[in-house]
């Protein structure tokens, strides 16, 4: 009975006129495109130098910022008020002000103040910017620092070394591609179960399906199946893409990706069956599952660490699947997790399948 | 039409909505092998009572069997039965062949023999040609026949039709009632809403509700002899017409 019955799914999975086709073109698109856009490395910031000392170090200090590949130098204008209006008229985005005697002041006091101004309406490009610039300005301390008393050594400027583990580029793309194939699978995964039950309501056949000897369970069952081979299919497109565009490959094994997608894809489409069985309409379905959707991305981490969340939002994140997987394939892909580091994530996917499955079946109503 | 046992049987059979009785205490048998037309207006509880009896919703109140399955044990009457409902629910992005192999695939025939019948039937209905047809192609007419074919493919002991008819022309609505007279003669049960009275003609008995319940039961003769009309039409307006639903409704 089973066996027919996942017949029927994948004879109408193919026949439909969207599914096979979305299939191949979205994991094509979110990997080729969203990379690129969603991207929080900052380039090209304009700045302006307002230099009121006209000195040898604040030319050397300009010539520094203008060498940096993140910024452009907009100006420089005499007066702070001059670059004020060049933020204004949206020609620069960061005001970098050198007071008068700044070289003096370096040479007798050995400290000097600057104002650095950021046209923070964009927090992400204010924020990044501000850093990279002090990042600059630290650097230009230390340089000086050397030069004055390289006999003393590391007398007063701390000297911060950094160095970045498992993200070497500290490449945000490298970041951003593992979770951006748990955005693919769970859209496609969430989405096609909850839409191919109400399109059974819609049209009628789940009546149907209702008065032969079907069990719940296999009727659940079979729609789950050709869902999952969708979902690998997707995956592999996202991986291939990433490889060859990116030379993205996974840190970790592939056996172990592929066993956390199985069970994540499962826990996706057991979520969408169950949305499925209380709405009615093709709308309602779409609208429930849009609503949990936004928030499970929102809350994931995708985009914005979980750390940086409120303490309430982080404790909503715990019931959130994306949060797990996302987690789980960013290790496996940078840092080359093994299973037994991933426990934790495995043992939630684990149980989101099995809660939102055992709900599916058990919401699922042959008789009123 | 072979008249044996009892194959349908319902006492005092109630299913409220809320305060809302759709349908009141009927009590009915159907005999094995009969056709059973079960009328009534829109709204009088028809399609209520019988998807009680298909095992799609649950009694509120009453008892009864179908097939010789307590309406309780609503999984195995579901193997006994055909349904055929309003809504036209074949598959409309699957072939005639798959949808036929489909549904017999669920009540357990073997792929070989689906295919046997599969063939034998669509000759019998003349439309071995349109096998290969996705099911969405095809006209209402055919579909309606195709569906019913597909409700007794199985050999259920009873077939419940809902409005089998709707939409349909009247040359295609003589053919579709020609295979339901052949079902009946090879013992089926066929139970049957409709909303043209000259079926209810073909009907070996007929009740009519009102109000969800039963307010005349007898052959299509017998009642046009007690109602003194000359057709079954006129009957079912002096029935028809004790209604109190809706004018309740527009109080």
């Amino acid at each position: 009975m089973l066996g027919y019955l996942i017949e029927k799914e994948f004879k109408l999975a193919f026949r439909d006129a969207i599914i096979p086709r979305i299939t191949l073109v979205m994991p094509l698109v979110i990997m080729l495109v969203m990379p690129l856009v969603a991207d929080m490395e900052m380039k090209s910031i304009n700045i302006c130098i307002a230099d009121s000392d006209r000195s040898g170090y604040s030319a050397r200090l300009t010539g520094k910022i203008a060498a940096s590949p993140r910024f452009v130098l907009a100006g420089l204008p005499a007066t702070y008020r001059e670059a004020m209006s060049s933020i204004e008229a949206g020609a620069a985005d960061m005001i970098l002000e050198i007071p008068f005697e700044f070289e003096r002041s370096l040479a007798s006091r050995h400290t000097a103040h600057v104002t650095i101004s950021a046209n923070s309406t964009d927090a992400v490009r204010g924020g990044m910017g501000s850093s990279y610039l002090t990042g600059i300005l630290n650097d230009f301390a230390r340089e000086l620092h050397e030069e004055r008393s390289p006999a003393v050594g590391m007398s007063a400027a701390p000297a911060v070394t950094v160095q970045n583990m498992f993200n070497l580029r500290l490449d945000y793309k490298t970041l951003m591609i593992p979770a951006l194939m748990v955005m693919l699978l769970t859209l496609m995964c969430g989405f096609l179960p909850a839409l191919s039950i109400v399109g059974e309501k819609e049209s009628g056949t789940i009546e149907q399906m209702n008065v032969t000897p079907v069990g719940k369970f296999t009727f659940i069952f079979a729609k789950l199946i050709p869902f999952w081979v969708i979902g690998f299919v997707t995956l592999f497109i996202a991986m291939t893409v990433a490889a060859l565009l990116y030379g993205l490959v996974p840190a970790g094994s592939l056996a172990v990706i592929c066993l956390l997608a199985a069970i994540y894809i499962l826990a996706m489409s057991g979520m969408g069956l169950m949305i499925s069985n209380y709405s009615n309409t093709m709308q309602q379905a779409m609208l429930i599952m849009f609503f949990f959707m936004m928030i499970m991305l929102m809350m994931s981490g995708l985009f914005t660490p979980v750390s940086s969340m409120p303490q309430w939002a982080q404790a909503v994140t715990v019931i959130d699947p994306l949060k797990y997987f996302i987690d789980a394939m960013r290790l496996v892909y940078l840092k080359g997790s093994s299973l037994s580091q991933l426990g934790r994530e495995t043992a939630a996917l684990l149980v989101f399948a099995a809660v939102f499955n055992g709900w599916a079946i058990w919401s699922y109503k042959k008789r009123k | 039409m072979k008249t044996g046992d009892t194959s349908i049987r319902v006492r005092d059979l109630t299913k409220r909505f809320g305060t809302f009785t759709a349908v009141d205490r009927i009590c009915f048998d159907v005999k094995e092998g009969e056709i059973f037309g079960f009328l009534g207006a829109n709204g009088a509880g028809k399609t209520t009572a019988m998807r009680i009896l298909c095992g799609l919703s649950k009694p509120t109140s009453g008892e009864g069997t179908v097939a010789g399955c307590d309406i309780a044990d609503a999984e195995q009457i579901k193997r006994r039965i055909g349904y055929m409902s309003q809504k036209f629910s074949l598959y409309e992005n699957l072939k005639v062949w798959e949808n036929i192999r489909l549904f017999a695939g669920i009540y357990g025939i073997s792929a070989k023999e689906t295919a046997r019948r599969t063939d034998e039937m669509l000759e019998r209905i003349g439309f071995a040609h349109g096998k290969n047809a996705l099911v969405k192609s095809l006209p209402l007419g055919w579909k309606q026949k195709l569906a019913f074919s597909t409700a007794i493919f199985h050999h259920p002991k009873i077939v419940f039709l809902d409005e089998p008819t709707g939409g349909v022309d009247p040359v295609t609505r003589r053919q579709f009632w020609e295979l339901i007279c052949e079902a009946s003669e090879r013992g089926v049960t066929v139970f049957v809403t409709t909303h043209y009275m000259d079926e209810a003609e073909y009907c070996h008995r007929v009740s009519i509700m009102v109000d969800g319940r039963i307010e005349a039961l007898d052959t299509p003769q017998n009642l046009r002899a007690k109602y003194q009309a000359n057709s079954m039409d006129e009957v079912f307006r002096q029935l028809a017409g004790k209604a109190k639903r809706m004018e309740n409704c527009k109080k």
